[in-house]
This record gives C-alpha cells, structure tokens and sequence, in this order.
C-alpha cells in the first residue's frame, strides 16, 4: 500500500523499511533539500528521498563527496530550507569538518548515520553502533551534541520529526544515529496526520533596515538567536571563524568565551528538555541494563529471560544519547546494585554511564557486525551483581 | 621587501566617504592583505560590478573559503559567507539549488578552489551550477606564510619548496572549461577594467561561470622568485599578457618565467541548461505526472 500516492505522506499503518520510514518523517518536518552521497546502509533514505522529495516540491541532490554534502546542508540551511543527510560511519567522518561548520555558523540540519560495523570500511552491510563517540567528539574543538537513538521503524520516524525540531529550535546540527538493524528492519508504521504532529520552525532575522542598530546583530546572551537567511535583507557575515556579536572575525579572549559559551550554552542549559529514555521493569530492579538502538531490543530480551531466572532485572533506553542524561543515570545507579551497559561496540557509552555511576558498571560489548545476543546481557547482569 | 621608492605622487588625502562605501563594511578597514596583493583590486572590480548590475542588492551573496582571498566575503556589505576551506562551491551549490533567484558568487583563492576545493570545482562545473566563481591565483598558500601549492610552477621557491618546485601545475580555465562550465575566463589584476567586464559577463550568463585572476603575492611568492616589489609582478603582467580569446586551452599553462607570456581573456561562453534550471524542470515534470516516475 503506498504511503503518499506521489505527495504527502497518507495518515495510516503501513508495513515498511527503517529508511523509509526516516524519508517520510522528513518529509512531515518540512525537510525540502536531501544533500548526498550513496553509501551502506543507509542508501535507501538517498534512494527514497530522490523519489519523494520532488513529489513534495523538494531536491534531493548528489554531491561529489561527504565533505561536499554536508557543506551544501550548511549552504541549504542559511537559504531557509530544512535540510538533510544520511550516512554511515566512513561518511560520517568526512562530514566531521562541516558538522563543525553547521554548529558555528548556527545552521539547523540534520544529519542520520546508519551505522554499520568495525573501522574504516569494516563491514558495510552489518550492524556497529561504533560512531557514538564520534558524534560527540569527531569534530574538532568543543561541541555540544544533540543525538537521538531509535530503536524501532516507528521510533525512527518519530525521532527523524523530533531531530528537525531540536535543529530548528537550537539553531544546530542533530545526529539521528540509526543503525544497519534498524534502517533495514520491516516493521509497523503508523503515521499520523499532520495536525497530530509538532512541526517547529526557526526564527528568522529581520532585513537590516528594522533591525534595531544599537543592538548586537547576535545577542549571544541569549539561548536562542533569530537566523539570518540569505536573500532577505539581514546582510549578515557568517563566518566559521571565532566571531562578535557582529559577526565579524576576532582573537579577542572575551569574544571567544563569550561565543563558546552561547554554543554549548543554549544546548546544555536545556538538556532537560532535550532528554528523552525509557524506563522497563526498573520499579523493583536490582540490576539494569543501560542500552540503545537496535542493542535495546537484545537488552529487553535479556531484561526478560534474567526475570525468568529471578534476577530483578531492568532495561533503561537512552533514546538521546547526546546530551548525556547525567542524572537520570546517577539516580538509577543509587538504586540498583549494578549496570550493564549493552552496546554494539567494543564500550562507549559506557563511559558517560560509569563517569556519572555510584554502583558497579560492566559492558556486555560485541561488534563483529550482529546484533549482541541477550545471553551475554544475562551473563554480564549476573557478573556485575556477583561484584 | 617593499620597495621605499614607490610613492603615490601626490599628497596624502584621508577619504571619507567611497563611492565603494556602501558595498563593503567600511567599519572593518584596514583589510588584512599585505601592501601590493592584488586582492584588493579584484574586490574593487566585484563592488562595481555589484553597483552597475540591474540585480537587487539583496539578492547579490558572497561567499569565500578560507585563506588571504577566503576574507573577501567579510568585507562585503552583502549576505557574506566565511565558510571552510575547500567547501565554498559545496555551500555555495546547496545555496543555489534551495533559492535559486540568488545571485551567488564564490571568491576564494587558488589553493581553496583549485587544491583542496578541487574535487568540488570540478564538478560544480560538470554539472553547471548557476554561481559565479572568482579564483584569485599568487601561486602559493600565501595565508600560512607561503608553501607550495597545485598552481605553483615548476621550479618556483617557497617555504617548503626550497629547491624548487617538482610538480607540474594545474592550468585551471582549461581543466574548468573541460568540466563543462558555461563561461571561462582568466585575467591580471593589472587588467582591472577587463576584470570588472568579465564579472558583469558572469553574473548574466546561466550556469557555471569562472574566472582566473593572477595576482602578485610579493612576500610569500614574489620575493623567492624575482618579483620581490610590489610592482614587479604588475610590470610582467604588463609586458608579457596576451589577450587570446579563442586560445587553445590546452597551452595556457602560467610558468611566471620573465620571459614566458601570460595567455588572458574571455576563453568560453556557451549556453548550455544550469543545473536549477534542470532541477527545476525536474519538479515541474514530476508535478506533471502526479509524482509517477516515468
């Protein structure tokens, strides 16, 4: 059954693609520019996009490389459009230097990393969940990062919507970090209608002329800045490098605190808000497991089977890894015995997880491009409650 | 070393108002570029370009990468863009394809757009992307103090050619106009009114629109290789400048030997379908058939 007849995507349940299901949220958000370049596995939301985009009176567009793609999201975004990539983990490190751009230049975009498995090529086609660390701390300098994790085709579509509204609304680049299990999964959709779904739009500067003079073009006193969009008269510099309150280049010590401090500022001063997880069996658990993405899955099971066995086990899901939901960690770790920490890496999130812990904390980590299965979450559970 | 002899021949006058004032940001003199760069001048001919073409201001933006050229677009009173090095034309095609009615032009320098930009140049070209781009090319990465680039030419000294050097240098107008780009043209910042023309020229002509500007760098490349004064590369310019409209591409390679000429001019200007207007065909087509991809 279609799911837009050639427009907007048609309220209703539907049995799709992970990827596919990211396209028509995008397309629900008000994503009209696709910047791109094909890679495994996420080539699907490239595909679809090129198919639907136009339907909607968008573009999707191949660019030569990933550096190339994320500089023209940047590009797309300062001429109003909401813009969009997906990629996987090589990709995903070319982009590194425009993401950088996107977060100074205060350009809303997002981005969706399929990951895949291992360094480098790795495997293309098999599941990782390597690049977390990376959307926090591959760009150089220092970056606040907002990123959400799904779990299921439902969950990536919503989250794809929720990723245009936090862009929008802070004004920076958002990371919907998928992965191979979840964008080739086939799953239940069930896509709402419009009126059902928060639509967040930027606030737009002024044209020069009613701007008020004796106020700073970029009062970054202030969480969230109106942006200038090219074409409407605001004649603004925008620059990548380290900049006043008008925009313009400085070295001044005061003018780099000042900066700095606004960027990472409008991000962690709402982190609350940001924050989004899901509790499982935690009302009487003595051990949790702290997971993510498609590993989450494997961890509900093995939250299961170790209940099976009389463990009080318990699942929390991290659906924002970035910002890092400090407190919500530390008060789970006051109350349990010990944390299992389940990814498809060789150990990353666990270390936020142990950095903000006041129990025991072990990994139960297994790459080599399969999901973790929940018998090693069992026995890492019974590991880490023996400690 | 700048020369003490070169004098203005007149006496000092502190100018208050330029007739340039109202495309730049006069608040943001003096500019960073070194006494005799031809930056300068290029900019000169990009403003009154800007003043003589019938497109409103508003719609006109400047966008740089980064180096000595990359902060031109900081001193235009425009929508300006100081974006990374390499990536202006990739910003500058995600601009183009979202608002198509802009007037978008790309002014960056030789190692920007030609090196590290390359891939980016070259395909924003195949594909005939409606922007302007201006190269401004001294032959060396000036901004860090002069190391050898693609444009250096074979033999030429800098600070990590000391012993001259061993690569062969791009000749970009032909490897641009190979690309398929609409209009192609190289000129001298000694040829100020043929650069302010062939700027006018681009922003008429639909599609990828490119130029190549030489200009002294006296020192970071000219003191190393026999154009220590600021005039001095002005003067070879001067001498040895052949205009050649329909030159043969393929050998219009810059040696900045002394007595080698500098082939200049209005090399390609071809209509040929830019890549909105074919996006944009592309979305009618699509309305058209109701979405159906056939």
């Amino acid at each position: 059954m279609s799911m837009s007849k050639g427009g907007m995507p048609i309220p209703g349940d539907y049995f799709t693609m992970g990827n596919f299901a990211c396209v028509e949220g995008a397309i629900l958000a008000g994503c009209r520019l696709y910047a791109g370049y094909p890679i495994t596995p996420s080539s699907e939301i490239f595909e679809r996009a090129s198919v639907r985009f136009p339907q909607v009176g968008g573009n999707a567009i191949e660019m030569e490389d990933e550096l190339g793609s994320m500089a023209a999201l940047v590009g797309g975004s300062f001429a109003g459009a909401k813009v969009m990539t997906a990629t996987s983990g090589p990709g995903f490190s070319l982009m590194m230097e425009n993401i950088g751009l996107a977060y100074m230049m205060e350009a809303p975009c997002v981005l969706v990393n399929v990951q895949r498995a291992g360094p480098s090529t790795g495997v293309p086609t098999l599941v990782g969940q390597g690049d977390m660390m990376q959307a926090k701390w591959g760009s150089h300098g220092d970056l606040e990062t907002i990123a959400y994790s799904p779990s299921s085709v439902q969950e990536f579509f919503d989250l794809t919507i929720q990723a245009f509204n936090s862009a929008e609304k802070f004004r920076t680049p958002v990371f919907v970090m998928a992965d191979q299990v979840v964008g080739m999964m086939w799953e239940k959709l069930h896509i709402p209608p419009a009126e059902e779904i928060e639509v967040v739009d930027r606030q737009v500067m002024e044209p020069a002329s009613k701007l008020d003079k004796e106020h700073p073009l970029f009062d970054y006193a202030r969480d969230f800045l109106p942006m200038p969009i090219a074409g409407m008269g605001s004649r603004v510099n925008v620059d990548s490098l380290t900049h006043d309150s008008r925009g313009y280049p400085s070295t001044d010590h005061d003018v780099s605190e000042i900066l700095n401090r606004h960027l990472m500022g409008k991000i962690k001063n709402h982190e609350k808000e940001i924050w989004r997880w899901e509790e499982s069996n935690l009302d009487d658990a003595e051990v949790a497991v702290v997971s993510y993405g498609s590993a989450a899955r494997s961890a509900l099971a093995a939250v299961k089977n170790a209940r099976a066995k009389g463990i009080k086990a318990g699942l929390l899901r991290l659906i924002t890894p970035w910002p890092f939901p400090d407190e919500i960690v530390e008060k789970l770790s006051r109350k349990v015995s010990g944390l299992v920490v389940a990814e498809v890496n060789y150990g990353q999130m666990i270390h936020p997880v142990r950095e903000n812990s006041r129990c025991p904390v072990v990994g139960a980590n297994w790459a080599p491009g399969a999901l973790i299965e929940p018998r090693a979450i069992v026995d890492a559970m019974q590991a880490v409650v023996a400690e | 070393m700048i020369s003490p002899q070169v004098k203005t021949g007149g006496p000092v006058v502190k100018v208050q108002h330029h007739v340039n004032d109202e495309v730049i940001r006069p608040e943001r003199l003096p500019n960073i570029w070194c006494p005799g760069c031809g930056i300068g001048i290029v900019v000169g001919a990009y403003v009154r370009a800007i003043q003589k073409s019938p497109i409103a201001r508003d719609r006109q933006i400047s966008i740089s990468g980064i180096g000595c050229t990359g902060r031109v677009s900081g001193y235009l009173n425009l929508d300006s863009y100081h974006t990374t090095h390499g990536r202006a034309i990739a910003f500058a095609t995600g601009m183009a394809v979202a608002r198509p009615e802009l007037e978008i032009t790309v002014i960056a320098g030789d190692g920007d757009l030609g090196v590290i930009g390359g891939n980016h140049l070259i395909h924003a070209a195949r594909r005939n992307v409606d922007l302007n781009v201006i190269m401004v090319n001294n032959f060396n990465y000036g901004m860090t103090g002069g190391q050898h680039g693609g444009t250096t030419p074979l033999g030429a000294k800098t600070h990590t050619s000391p012993y001259g050097n061993v690569e062969t240098p791009f000749n970009i107008p032909y490897l641009v106009a190979a690309a398929g780009a609409s209009f192609v043209a190289r000129w001298t910042a000694m040829h100020v009114r043929q650069v302010t023309a062939a700027i006018s020229r681009m922003m008429e002509v639909k599609g990828f629109a490119f130029m190549e500007v030489l200009s002294p760098c006296p020192p970071t490349f000219g003191e190393f290789n026999g154009y220590p004064d600021p005039l001095d590369m002005m003067n070879y310019f001067k001498d040895k400048a052949v205009v050649d409209n329909n030159a043969d591409l393929s050998g219009i390679g810059v040696t900045t030997h002394p007595e080698d000429s500098v082939v200049v001019g209005n090399f390609v200007d071809r209509k040929r379908p830019s890549y909105q207007e074919l996006l944009g065909d592309l979305r009618a087509r699509v309305s058209a058939q109701g979405g159906a991809k056939k």
